[in-house]
């Protein structure tokens, strides 16, 4: 059962103010994801506070750094069940957790957070790791 | 915090740390490996950093006296 809407709006409209735009439908995820082109990072929110109370802070240092994917999405998982689970799909290798960010590039995921590497750790670790990321696969020398 | 249980045996667990109280360490979402059934140890856990904890059980108790050591599976290189 999903969770209360009230309960969550915080967590969703901060992640609107970084400049993510919501998945909540599959037809929009896959509208989002399916044959993409470019850099793209997902952002699988959670209301967990342990790990997502240090996750949205860290997106949030991270998108401040000069390499930055070209699209910024989220989904909320235990909120938009279907739109979740299919967004889980373009990234079905990796076991689901939340919260989770997938580093997309030409539709192939090129990095991957898991939650237990969120955490116990600071949003400034947590930024630091994604902002290494975004150089390697984002930069003007990565590999295409 | 997801953590690896190892045990002197052959069986690791990977899963999130709930609680312990006498009966043991209780943990969820948990990935079981039992290395007589093939593959190490290593290989497990490496890839349990790397891919993510794959559930097999949703909650377990491993007793006391059967943990060796615990470890956040975030600190693991994967």
């Amino acid at each position: 059962m999903p969770y209360n809407p009230a309960l969550v709006a915080p967590m969703r409209e901060e992640m609107v103010r970084l400049g993510a735009r919501e998945l909540k439908t599959v037809e929009e995820v896959d509208a989002t994801l399916g044959d993409h082109r470019g850099t793209m990072l997902v952002f699988v929110n959670s209301v967990c506070g342990c790990a997502a109370g240090n996750a949205r802070p860290a997106l949030k240092l991270a998108l401040e750094h000069s390499v930055l994917p070209q699209h910024v999405v989220t989904v909320f998982a235990g909120q938009d069940l279907d739109a979740t689970a299919r967004a889980r799909q373009y990234f079905a290798e990796y076991q689901p957790s939340s919260p989770s960010v997938a580093l997309l590039r030409d539709g192939e995921v090129v990095h991957f957070v898991h939650r237990h590497q969120i955490e116990g750790r600071s949003p400034q670790s947590i930024a630091g790791d994604l902002t290494k990321a975004f150089d390697k696969h984002f930069g003007a020398g990565a590999a295409v | 915090m997801t953590v690896v249980v190892e045990t002197p045996g052959s069986l690791t667990y990977v899963g999130r740390f709930d609680t312990e109280d006498p009966s043991g360490v209780h943990l969820i979402n948990v990935g079981v490996h039992d290395a007589a059934a093939g593959g190490t140890r290593e290989e497990f856990v490496r890839r349990s950093a790397r891919f993510g904890v794959r559930t097999d059980r949703n909650h377990l108790v491993v007793p006391r006296a059967e943990v060796v050591r615990i470890t956040p599976l975030g600190e693991i290189e994967s």
